[in-house]
């Protein structure tokens, strides 16, 4: 609870925007969005930035959600030459007061096996499962197809 | 006794050694030579290139026939979740920006995944972006003769959920066919409008 207490009241301090989900272990995600699904068999995409706010450091293992079969966090790479190539991002640790953004050309949840389409205007919930059992649930708003960031 | 103008030969020589010497590890160590990849040779004008395949409408089109007018060409798939709709995302959006100019410039989107891409599927995807831009798809034949014209490369992943991975830069190309410069994903952009606009001028 103090830890909860001292998330709400660092992101009022900072001045974060509304879209501002606080974990019980110091996680605060903002920012996060998905862009809608073109068509019913591709695969869909979350992005989002998470900070930890605790004093210890915090491990992203994976992530669930209702929406999709085989949601999985994964790593998009560009070499010397132009090439990209995604792989799965494996675990993903947090130190305190850093955070990681996931965001187009980087690390993204990717939503695999969709098994309902994400609509443009819709918001679905989806869990950040962490290591030490502290999970955090967030509601993910659905921005349009040709959404760049979760500006727009 | 050495004669004063072989001495100064020998100087000469000895300095250029060691120069080429320097030049050699520095080469090696710092320079072009130095173990990271080389750079990818650059994409063939698009007058040179050939390849046959057909719009998303079913219209049959070549690199030819995009001589004329400033191109801009990228490769990608439409499964792609992260980098493809992205880059999709920003050409929509540098189109807008340019607002009428951008009926002076050709954007094709090629597709290196033709098996699940059919141009039932390219025309579907393609309707969720800016309408000027095209979705091209070809055999894999054809595929790989374009693949190659550009200097890009492709891989296609394993399994039923397959990825593929690909080149994400977009190739800007003069209005005679030439080619001008690579965009990606990163690049500020207003840079890359500016790239744009100066193939355009």
């Amino acid at each position: 609870m103090k830890r909860t207490l001292f998330a709400f009241a660092f992101a009022v301090f900072a001045g974060l925007p509304a879209l501002v989900a606080a974990g019980q272990n110091g996680i605060i995600v903002e920012q996060a969005w998905s862009r809608a699904s073109m068509g019913e068999s591709r695969p869909g995409v979350a992005y989002m930035v998470l900070q930890n706010t605790g004093s210890e450091a915090r491990i992203l293992t994976g992530v669930e959600t209702g929406v999709a079969m085989m949601p999985q966090i994964h790593l998009t790479t560009t070499d010397a030459n132009g090439v990209s190539q995604m792989a799965p991002a494996g675990d993903l640790e947090i130190l305190p007061g850093a955070a990681i953004t996931l965001e187009p050309g980087g690390l993204h949840i990717m939503l695999m096996k969709l098994k309902q389409p994400l609509a443009e205007g819709e918001n679905y919930s989806l869990t950040l499962v962490f290591k030490n059992g502290d999970n955090v649930e967030i509601s993910v708003p659905v921005l349009s197809a040709t959404a760049r960031g979760p500006a727009n | 006794m050495i004669s004063r103008r072989a001495f100064i030969t020998y100087l000469g020589a000895g300095t250029a050694l060691l120069g080429g010497v320097l030049a050699l590890g520095w080469w090696q160590v710092d320079g072009p030579g130095a173990d990271r990849p080389l750079p990818a040779a650059l994409p063939l004008p698009l007058s040179e290139m050939s390849f046959a395949m057909q719009d998303h409408t079913g219209a049959d089109v070549s690199p030819q026939g995009l001589v004329g007018k400033p191109s801009l060409v990228f490769f990608g798939y439409t499964f792609c979740p992260d980098v493809c709709p992205a880059t999709l995302s920003d050409i929509s959006r540098w189109l807008s920006e340019l607002g009428p100019d951008a009926a002076q410039l050709n954007t094709v989107f090629i597709t290196v995944d033709p098996a699940r891409d059919t141009q039932k599927a390219m025309a579907q995807y393609m309707g969720y972006f800016d309408p000027a831009i095209r979705g091209w798809r070809g055999s894999l034949a054809e595929t790989d003769k374009a693949v190659a014209g550009f200097r890009a490369s492709y891989e296609l992943g394993e399994g039923p959920d397959y990825a593929v991975n690909h080149t994400s830069s977009v190739f800007l190309f003069q209005a005679d066919g030439r080619f001008a410069a690579t965009l990606d994903l990163h690049e500020d952009p207003a840079q890359a409008l500016a790239k744009i606009r100066r193939v355009m001028e």
